[in-house]
């Protein structure tokens, strides 16, 4: 099976390189949010305020780990449902955000703003929350820390397995992949 | 009368907790292997290697399986023959979830309120307790950490006897189609059928503590169990979504004898991670 391997953060040439159903292994700093941090990150592009991270060229994982015990990087971390995501995702996508990371069908808002903004969306394996947290070399909370487990954390992730869902082209794996193997 | 002091249950509880959140029941691992011999899309075979890898490491690292360590549900078969002394069994059930998510480092994911106040209880309280009483002088606990992902996808649905087979296949079936890849699968499948709005969805939540694979005893309802097993496998959604043979590991039926007038139906769907543990005390 042919991987290939991405860098964070992306630039436009990166994200066009990708085609839904490519499994690519990623590498570098990737920013966590989930709902709470969503909502608090758009009311400031909103408002016109200054960010607490740089979403330009950014990964963004949907994440809710376990607590770490002592001496782990990170508790389990695999991807939590995309789709609760959708409201605000666009608008990231407007704001430099060139890929996140989940699992679970997107809106069309979603993959249109995908191909308008030249984006991805990948899936991680849900449930493979122990998998993918060996994955994570470091971690460390940058913002939002009242929010606990939603708290933005950053992440230094090698060869973080995951797999393209919605190109900037406009394809959907979830929808092709189900059609090619339907019987 | 046999005494037995809600410590104990107590005790036994948190063990539980912690156990079903580190090791996947055999019943499952099984199921995932062989599932691997049945995949034909690559990708698909690739997610499943990713997932018998990810058990071998939470048993490994004692990491959990997966980072949504569920709401507690629970299934009690209380003796008649049993007086419990020391405290309600409520309590020591959730006095047991408390320390087993608290001591074994588990997501803690329940709010108090669900509309207004939407505020972490911190320690994974309260346990939703389904208690019934039989003959004898055990007291059985069942287990399951119910994931959010999967439990998202359920439905229940009045169907009208006229519906027949067909019309409980169709329910059944589109409504795992429309769930597609969210509930994280290969899922397993709990259906109700029969009984009250109320007792149709206790009945698919049943289903999932059953061992994954086990048929249900009569053999027709085992029949139609398979039946709707290879129609959605044959939707061709396949691990995670991203198409293949592998949408589900198993269907299970419940039944419940029914009013004349009806013919109740529930879907109430599992993850991969379809943990539950059972101890008898
Ligand atoms: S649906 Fe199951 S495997 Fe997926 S994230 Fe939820 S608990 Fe984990």
């Amino acid at each position: 099976m042919n991987i290939k391997t991405i860098n964070a953060p992306l630039n436009d040439q990166d994200v066009l390189s990708l085609k839904a159903g490519d499994n690519v292994l990623v590498n570098g700093v990737v920013y966590t949010a989930r709902d709470a941090a969503h909502k608090k990150l758009v009311a400031l592009i909103d408002s016109g305020a200054p960010l607490p991270i740089e979403l330009k060229g950014q990964i963004i994982y949907y994440v809710g780990p376990t607590p770490a015990k002592p001496g782990q990087v990170i508790g389990s971390a695999g991807p939590t449902t995309s789709g609760r995501m959708d409201a605000y995702t666009p608008k990231m996508l407007e704001h430099g955000m060139k890929a996140c990371i989940g699992k679970g069908l997107r809106s069309q808002a979603v993959i249109e703003a995908l191909q308008k903004y030249k984006g991805v969306y990948l899936a991680a394996v849900g449930g493979a929350g122990a998998l993918l947290s060996k994955k994570i070399k470091k971690c460390e909370v940058v913002a939002y820390p009242e929010l606990g487990a939603e708290a933005i954390h950053r992440l230094e992730v090698e060869e973080f397995p995951a797999t393209v869902i919605n190109d900037a082209y406009g394809n959907d794996l979830y929808s092709e992949g189900a059609r090619s193997y339907a019987r | 009368m046999r005494e037995l002091s809600v410590s104990v249950i107590t005790d036994t509880v948190a063990g539980m907790c912690e156990e079903a959140n580190i090791y996947l029941g055999d019943d499952v691992s099984t199921a995932l292997k062989q599932s691997l011999e049945v995949e034909e899309s690559p990708t698909g075979k690739e997610v499943l290697k990713q997932l018998i890898d990810n058990l071998e490491i939470a048993k490994n690292e004692q990491i959990p399986i997966c980072q949504d360590t569920g709401f507690a549900v629970f299934f009690v078969e209380i003796g008649q023959d049993v007086h419990l002394t020391g405290g309600t069994l409520e309590e020591a059930i959730n006095a047991g979830v408390k320390k087993g998510y608290t001591d074994g480092y588990l997501r803690k994911s329940i709010v108090k309120d669900p509309l207004y106040d939407r505020k972490n209880t911190g320690d994974n309280t309260p346990a939703v307790i389904y208690t019934d009483l039989v003959p004898g002088d055990k007291v059985k606990i069942a287990f399951a950490p119910k994931g959010g992902g999967s439990e998202n996808m359920s439905a229940v649905k009045m169907l009208k006897p006229a519906d027949g087979e067909e019309g409980l296949i169709d329910f059944v079936v589109n409504h795992v189609k429309a769930a597609g890849p969210n509930p994280c699968p290969p899922i397993v499948v709990g259906v109700g059928i029969g009984g009250t709005f109320d007792k149709v969805a206790v009945n698919s939540k049943k289903a999932l503590f059953r061992p994954v694979g086990q048929p249900n005893p009569d053999q027709k309802y085992a029949g139609l169990e398979k039946k709707i097993l290879d129609k959605i496998n044959d939707l061709g959604v396949g691990p995670q979504g991203f198409g293949g043979r592998v949408f589900a590991l198993a269907v299970h039926i419940e039944t419940y004898p029914s009013h004349i007038a009806s013919m109740a139906a529930a879907v109430n769907i599992n993850c991969h991670a379809c943990r539950h543990l059972e101890k008898t005390i």
